[in-house]
C-alpha cells in the first residue's frame, strides 16, 4: 500500500518533526490547526478533568439532589458553580461532560488500540506466514467486511450480557465496549499491514536479515512493522472518530455505559428526555461536545491521510 | 399490461379510501407497555390485563370509581360461608355469535386454574364448581373467603365452545414455544373485539355491536400503538398523532398542559413504590461483608429507613408528583393509614445506628433495579444511592429493563437480589394482598404466601393477623387487625416505602376520559367528543 | 465467467455457513434457553422435561443441523419477548424496513448525485464550500444526534412532520406500505433524510473526485476540442463514466443501510426489524438476535454476490482478469 523510505538515519525527534512535510502542511491548513486545538483543548480538559470540575459526577456522595435542574449560569435562574446547568440528579453538566468524555475517550482509545493490536498481529501473521493461515484470516476479515461495525458490537454486547447474566458493573461495561470495538474495527489495520508485509517481504534487507539468521519474529516487528506506521496511523485517527460515534450510538441505544458512569452518549440518551420540558441544556451541551470533538478528530484524520499520502490527494 | 392497469386501479382506490380522514370515532392510544399475549390467562401484568379488559369480561367489574359491579354475573349470594351461588346475566353473546352459559363459567373455572395459567390463584384448587342450570353456578369453598370476588373484575370468562373447536382448551403458558390459537385470536363478550394484532406494533379494536351493557363511549375503533421511547411518546401527543397515552413523563407535564391540544389528567395511584431488602440469606449477595447479612439487623433497616430523605425524591426527583407513604399500601386502600406516620429523616441517626450495628464505616452492596417500569425508577434508584453513600454505605446500581429486571429477583430467578426497588398493586384493592403476598413468610415451599417477598421478611406473629384478616367479616375489627399488623411491620422495618406515585395520562383535549385509580386505560369508559 | 459466478455462489454460501454457526452458539450457548423460558414456579422435573423437549440433550453437531435446517426454512424459534415466532415477527417488520432503506438509498442517490456534480464543475463556488462543510459534519454527526435534532424542530416547533411510526399502511397480502397514503409518506421523511444523509455524503465525495478523475482524462479533452458543448460533455461522457461506481458503492451500501437502520429505527420508532432487534438485545432476547443476524447476512451476501456479478457483466475488463485468472 504505501512506499515509504526505509528509516533514516535518526536524528532529533523534534528537529525532524519541524523540518518535516508534514509540519508544513500542517502549519499551511488553518481548518486543521483549529481542529488541533479543539481536539487538544477537549484533551487536555478530558485528561484533567478533576482540576477543572466543581464535583466529581461519578461518585454519588458529591451529587446534591438539591441542585437539580439547574439552568445554565447565564440564564435567569443559574446559580454558581454550575456553568452549563444541572441535571435531574444534581449533575453538574460541566463536570459530566469531561468525565463523559473521558469515558468515551477511553472507550475509544482503548478499543482503537485493541483493534489495531489484534489487527496488526494478524495482518503480521497473514502476510508473513501465508498459505493457509493467510487465507482463513484474510476470509474472516472480508467476511466482517460486509458487517458495520454497530451491528457487530452490538451483538458482541448482547451475547456478553446474556452470557455474564446481564448483572455487569460500570468497569466490566467499558471492557465490554473495549472488546466489542476492537473486534469489529481491526479488519482494516490487519489489510494494510498484510499488504505492506507482502510488499516488504521480498525486499532486500529483510532477505538480508533473514541471511544473518534474525528470526521471524524481530524481523516483523523490528523492521517490517515500524514501515507499516504511517498508514496505521491515519487508520487510528478516522477510527477513533468512528470509535467515539460507536460508543456514543451503543450508550444511546442502552448498551452502553450506565447512567451511574455516564459516557458523553449516555448524557445524550439521558438528556433526550428532557427535551420537551424545556431542560434543553442536558441533552445540548453533551451533543455539542461529542460533536465538536468528532468532527475535529475528523479533520485531523482527513488532513494526516493526504499528508501522509500526496498521491490520495 | 391489463393486469397492470387492474392494479392500478387498486391501488387508486386503496389512496382513495386511505386518503379520507379517519373516523372521528377513532382512538389512537399509546402506551409505555405491550400486550403481550391474546391470551387471558398467559400474563398477570397490567397493561396486558387492561388490554385484555376491552375483549373480555369477568363475571365482576369494576366501575370507573373501583367500585365492584355485577359483570357477567347479574348477581350473587353466599347462601352459606363456603357457597357461593351466581345469577349469570341472559342473553350475553361472545363475539363470534356463541351464546354465554354456566358451562363458559365452568369452564374458564378449569382453565384458570389448569397447569400453565398466571392466575391460578383466582380460583383455589379445592374449590368446586358446580353448574346448577344455564344461568347459575355455584362456587363451594373448603373455607371461607370474604374477599373471593375481589380480583375477579380481571378473571376473564371464555367461551368454552370456542376454545374446544380451537384446541386451546389448555391455557398458554408464558414459556410457549408454539404460540395457540388464543394467544393470537381473542373472543369475549365485552366492548371491543380485536381485529388485528401485531405484537409491537400495532393492535386494532373494533366497537361490539352486540354488547349488552350500554356504552357510555362512543367509539368505533382503537388503535393501539405501544411506544416505549418517552420523548416520542410525548411528541406523538403534542404533534397530534395520538388522542391518549400513559405514562406522561413528570418532566413534560407542564409543557403538554402548555400545549394546545393536550392536557395532562394526574391523580393519586395505588402502587406503593418501595424499597426491600434481603433478610433470609445468611450471607448479602455482592457485597464486601462477608460470612453474615447486615440486613438481618434490624439497626441496619432502620438506618437504610433513616436515611432517605423522602421529601427531597418528592420534590426534586418526582416534581411534587407523589404521596410519601409510611404503609405498605396506598391510604385509599385502607382506612386507618392516618394513624402511620414515616419515621423522620436523620442521616446523623441512620449513622449512629450503623455504628452500633457494628458498620461504622458502612459497607458495599448491590442494588437491583428496573428502568422503564414505574414512574423515574431508575432516577429515584440514583438518588438513593446518594443519600445512602452519605451514610457510608456504598451501593453498586443495577438498573435494567423490567424484563430483566422480573426475571431476575423474582421466584423464578431465585429472588436473586440483595436490595430492590419494586411498585405493587393490591389487584384486589385491599391489605390482604399486601399482607400476604409480598410481606407474609415465604418458609412453606407448598403455600403462595410470600411469593413476591423478595426481601423474604418473617414474623410469624405478623402472619397469624394476616390469617385473621382474611376470615374476618366485621370491616372495622378487620382494619384494627391489619393495623396491628403494619404496626409490627413498620416496627420490624420490614420494608422501607417511598411513595404512591401519581398517574399521569396525557389525553387530546377532544376527549371526555375517565381516569381509573388503578391506572388501567379502559376505553369503554371513555366519552370522546366531536 | 461461469465459472467465476459459481466460485463467488460458493463462496456466498460458505459465508452463510459461517454466519451460521455464530448464530446457532449465540442461540445454544448464551444464556440459558429454559431459563428464558420457563415462569414461575417451574419445578426442576419441568425444566428437564423442556430441556429434552427442546432437543437440548442431543449432541451438538446434530441440534446444529437441525438449528440450520429449520432456519433454511425460516424456523428461528420463539421470541422470549413476545411468545410469538420470530420468523412472523420478523415477516411482519421487514417491509418497514426495506421501504426505509430503499428510500434513503434513493434519496441519498438523487441528492448525492447532483451535489456531487455540482461541486465538481463548480470547484470554487460559495455554495460548493458550504456542501463540502455540511458533508463533513454530516458524517461527524452521530445518526441519533441528528434524528433527534429533526424530531425537536419538524415535529415539536413546527409541527410539519409526525414524530414516530409509519403512518398508515396499506397491506398486499403480508406486505405493508406506507408509500400509499399520505401520513405514511410524511413519515417516511425525517427518518430516510436521517439514514440517508451519511450514504449521500459518501456518495456526493465520490460522484465529485469521479467527474474531477474524469474530466481530466483525454478523451474528455479530445471532445472539447473537437468543440462539443459543455453540457454533453458533462452529462453526456463524464457523467456516464462516473455513474458506474457510484451505483456499485450504493449497491454495496445498500446492506449497512440495513443495519444503520437499526439506529434510525429506534429514535423514530420505526416499527421495523431494526428497533425489534435493538429490543431484543435489550432484553437479551436471543433467537431474535440469532435470527437477525442471519436475515441481515443472507440480505448483504445475497447483495454483494449480484453486484459482483453485475460488475463483471458491465466491465469487460474486469471480465478479461478474470478469464486470465481462471
Amino acid at each position: 500500500m504505501t512506499d515509504l523510505p526505509a528509516p533514516a538515519p535518526r536524528q532529533s525527534l523534534i528537529a525532524r518533526a519541524i523540518d518535516s512535510d508534514i509540519f508544513y502542511s500542517f502549519r499551511r491548513s488553518k481548518l486543521t490547526m483549529v481542529a488541533a486545538a479543539i481536539v487538544a483543548v477537549l484533551l487536555l480538559l478530558a485528561l484533567f478533568a478533576p482540576l477543572f470540575v466543581v464535583q466529581d459526577p461519578f461518585d454519588p456522595r458529591q451529587l446534591e439532589l438539591i441542585n437539580s435542574r439547574i439552568s445554565p449560569l447565564w440564564t435567569a435562574d443559574g446559580q454558581r458553580p454550575f456553568l452549563l446547568g444541572t441535571d435531574e440528579q444534581g449533575r453538574d453538566i460541566f463536570s459530566a461532560i469531561l468525565y463523559g468524555m473521558r469515558v468515551s475517550l477511553a472507550v475509544g482509545a482503548l478499543g482503537v488500540a485493541f483493534a489495531a493490536v489484534l489487527g496488526i498481529g494478524l495482518g503480521l501473521i497473514a502476510g508473513y506466514v501465508g498459505g493457509a493461515v493467510d487465507t482463513l484470516i484474510m476470509r474472516i476479515a472480508d467476511v466482517q467486511l460486509t458487517f458495520p461495525a454497530i451491528l457487530i458490537a452490538l451483538l458482541i454486547d448482547g451475547v456478553v450480557k446474556s452470557a455474564l447474566g446481564n448483572h455487569l458493573d460500570a468497569s466490566t461495561t467499558l471492557l465490554v465496549l473495549v472488546v466489542a470495538i476492537g473486534l469489529s474495527f481491526w479488519v482494516q489495520y490487519a489489510r494494510t499491514v498484510r499488504g505492506s508485509v507482502m510488499v516488504e517481504k521480498n525486499r532486500d534487507y529483510v532477505a538480508a536479515a533473514q541471511l544473518i539468521g534474525l528470526p521471524a519474529r524481530v524481523i516483523m516487528l523490528r523492521h517490517v512493522l515500524p514501515n507499516t506506521m504511517g498508514p496505521i496511523l491515519v487508520i487510528a485517527t478516522i477510527n477513533l472518530a468512528l470509535a467515539i460515534i460507536t460508543e456514543a450510538t451503543l450508550s444511546f441505544l442502552g448498551s452502553g455505559m450506565p447512567d451511574a458512569m455516564p459516557s458523553l452518549g449516555t448524557l445524550i440518551r439521558i438528556g433526550n428526555n428532557y427535551l420537551f420540558s424545556g431542560e434543553w441544556w442536558v441533552v445540548a451541551f453533551p451533543g455539542i461536545a461529542l460533536a465538536s470533538l468528532i468532527l475535529s478528530i475528523n479533520l485531523l484524520g482527513d488532513w494526516l491521510r493526504d499528508a501522509l499520502n500526496p498521491k490520495l490527494r | 399490461m391489463s393486469i397492470r392497469l387492474s392494479s392500478l386501479a387498486a391501488v387508486a382506490s386503496l389512496i382513495a379510501a386511505a386518503l379520507t380522514p379517519a373516523s372521528a370515532q377513532t382512538l389512537r392510544y399509546a402506551n409505555q407497555g405491550d400486550l403481550k399475549s391474546l391470551d387471558p390467562y398467559t400474563l398477570r401484568e397490567s397493561t396486558t390485563i387492561a388490554h385484555h379488559g376491552q375483549v373480555y369480561e369477568g363475571l365482576v367489574a369494576r366501575d370507573k370509581n373501583l367500585q365492584t359491579v355485577p359483570g357477567l354475573a347479574e348477581s350473587w349470594e353466599t347462601p352459606e360461608p363456603t357457597r357461593w351461588r351466581f345469577h349469570l346475566r341472559k342473553n350475553v353473546k361472545f363475539q363470534n355469535g356463541d351464546p354465554f352459559t354456566a358451562d363458559d363459567v365452568v369452564f374458564s373455572a378449569d382453565r384458570v386454574r389448569a397447569k400453565g395459567s398466571d392466575f391460578a390463584t383466582m380460583v383455589a384448587n379445592d374449590t368446586k364448581v358446580i353448574k346448577i342450570d344455564d344461568y347459575t353456578v355455584d362456587f363451594v369453598l373448603t373455607a371461607p373467603n370474604p374477599i373471593l370476588i375481589s380480583q375477579w373484575d380481571v378473571w376473564y370468562i371464555m367461551d368454552k365452545k370456542w376454545a374446544e373447536e380451537n384446541n386451546a382448551v389448555a391455557p398458554t403458558p408464558a414459556a410457549a414455544t408454539t404460540p395457540s390459537f388464543a394467544s393470537l385470536h381473542a373472543n369475549g363478550t365485552g366492548a371491543f373485539s380485536i381485529e388485528s394484532h401485531q405484537p409491537g406494533v400495532k393492535t386494532v379494536f373494533k366497537v361490539n355491536p352486540n354488547w349488552w351493557r350500554k356504552p357510555e363511549h362512543n367509539l368505533k375503533e382503537i388503535i393501539f400503538t405501544p411506544i416505549a421511547s418517552d420523548a416520542t411518546r410525548v411528541a406523538a401527543l403534542l404533534s397530534g398523532e395520538i388522542d391518549i397515552m400513559e405514562p406522561v413523563p413528570i418532566q413534560d407535564i407542564s409543557r403538554v398542559n402548555s400545549s394546545p391540544n393536550a392536557t395532562v389528567m394526574s391523580g393519586p395511584e395505588l402502587r406503593t413504590i418501595f424499597l426491600g431488602m434481603d433478610q433470609t440469606r445468611d450471607e448479602l449477595l455482592n457485597s464486601n461483608i462477608k460470612g453474615k447479612n447486615p440486613f438481618k439487623d434490624i439497626r441496619v433497616r432502620e438506618a437504610f429507613y433513616k436515611a432517605i430523605d423522602i421529601e427531597l425524591i418528592k420534590t426534586r426527583v418526582m416534581r411534587g408528583l407523589s404521596t410519601p407513604s409510611a404503609l405498605m399500601i396506598a391510604p385509599q386502600l385502607f382506612k386507618l393509614s392516618g394513624d402511620f406516620t414515616r419515621p423522620k429523616y436523620d442521616p446523623d441517626g441512620a449513622k449512629k445506628l450503623l455504628t452500633e450495628a457494628g458498620y461504622p464505616d458502612g459497607f458495599e452492596l448491590s442494588m437491583d433495579c428496573p428502568n422503564d417500569r414505574y414512574v423515574n425508577d431508575a432516577a429515584i434508584c440514583q438518588a438513593v444511592v446518594g443519600m445512602l453513600a452519605r451514610i457510608g454505605v456504598k451501593v453498586n446500581l443495577i438498573a435494567q429493563p423490567k424484563a430483566l429486571y422480573f426475571a431476575k429477583i423474582f421466584k423464578s430467578g431465585g429472588y436473586n437480589t440483595p436490595f430492590y426497588l419494586l411498585g405493587w398493586t393490591p389487584s384486589t384493592a385491599d391489605s390482604h394482598n399486601v399482607l400476604y403476598d409480598i410481606m407474609g413468610c415465604r418458609d412453606n415451599p407448598n403455600s403462595s404466601r410470600g411469593l413476591t417477598n423478595i426481601g423474604g421478611y418473617c414474623n410469624k406473629e405478623f402472619d397469624a393477623l394476616a390469617d385473621k384478616v382474611l376470615q374476618e367479616t366485621d370491616n372495622t375489627k378487620r382494619d384494627l387487625l391489619i393495623k396491628a399488623a403494619f404496626e409490627i411491620s413498620n416496627k420490624d422495618f420490614a420494608y422501607i416505602p417511598l411513595h404512591q406515585q401519581a398517574l399521569a395520562w396525557g389525553v387530546s383535549k377532544k376527549l371526555k376520559v375517565a381516569q381509573r385509580a388503578d391506572n388501567q386505560v379502559l376505553p369503554y369508559w371513555f366519552v370522546k367528543q366531536d | 465467467m461461469l465459472a467465476f459466478i459459481l466460485r463467488r455462489a460458493l463462496q456466498s454460501v460458505g459465508v452463510m455457513l459461517a454466519v451460521g454457526v455464530i448464530s446457532f452458539a449465540m442461540f445454544r450457548f448464551a444464556g440459558d434457553p429454559v431459563n428464558q423460558m420457563v415462569a414461575l414456579d417451574t419445578s426442576e422435573a419441568q425444566r428437564a422435561e423442556i430441556r429434552a423437549s427442546l432437543g437440548l440433550n442431543d449432541p451438538v453437531p446434530l441440534q446444529f443441523a437441525r438449528y440450520f435446517i429449520d432456519a433454511a426454512q425460516f424456523k428461528f424459534g420463539v421470541s422470549y419477548q413476545f411468545r410469538q415466532p420470530v420468523s412472523m415477527l420478523l415477516k411482519e417488520r421487514m417491509p418497514a424496513t426495506l421501504e426505509l432503506a430503499t428510500c434513503a438509498t434513493v434519496l441519498a442517490m438523487g441528492f448525492g448525485i447532483l451535489l456531487g456534480i455540482y461541486s465538481a464543475l463548480r470547484r470554487d463556488s460559495f455554495l460548493t464550500k458550504v456542501l463540502q462543510a455540511v458533508s463533513l459534519i454530516g458524517i461527524s454527526l452521530p445518526t441519533f444526534l441528528i434524528g433527534i435534532l429533526l424530531i425537536y424542530l419538524f415535529s415539536v416547533i413546527l409541527g410539519w412532520l409526525p414524530s414516530f411510526g409509519r403512518g398508515e399502511v396499506v397491506k398486499f397480502g403480508w406486505w405493508s406500505t406506507g408509500l400509499l397514503t399520505v401520513s405514511g409518506l410524511k413519515a417516511l421523511i425525517m427518518p430516510s433524510i436521517t439514514l440517508g444523509l451519511f450514504q449521500m455524503t459518501l456518495i456526493m465525495r465520490l460522484v465529485r473526485a469521479e467527474m474531477l478523475e474524469v474530466l481530466r482524462t483525454d478523451y474528455i479533452r479530445f471532445a472539447r476540442a473537437r468543440g462539443l458543448t459543455t453540457r454533453a460533455i458533462h452529462f453526456g461522457h463524464a457523467l456516464k463514466n462516473t455513474l458506474v461506481p457510484v451505483i456499485t458503492v450504493a449497491g454495496l451500501q445498500f446492506g449497512s443501510v440495513i443495519a444503520f437502520a437499526i439506529i434510525t429505527e429506534t429514535v423514530f420508532q420505526w416499527p421495523g426489524m431494526g428497533l425489534l432487534f435493538v429490543q431484543a438485545v435489550q432484553n437479551v432476547d436471543i433467537p431474535i438476535m440469532a435470527a437477525y443476524l442471519l436475515v441481515v447476512s443472507l440480505i448483504f451476501v445475497t447483495i454483494n454476490l449480484i453486484v459482483d456479478i453485475l460488475y463483471t457483466v458491465v466491465d469487460p475488463r474486469l471480465r478479461a482478469t478474470v478469464g486470465r485468472a481462471a
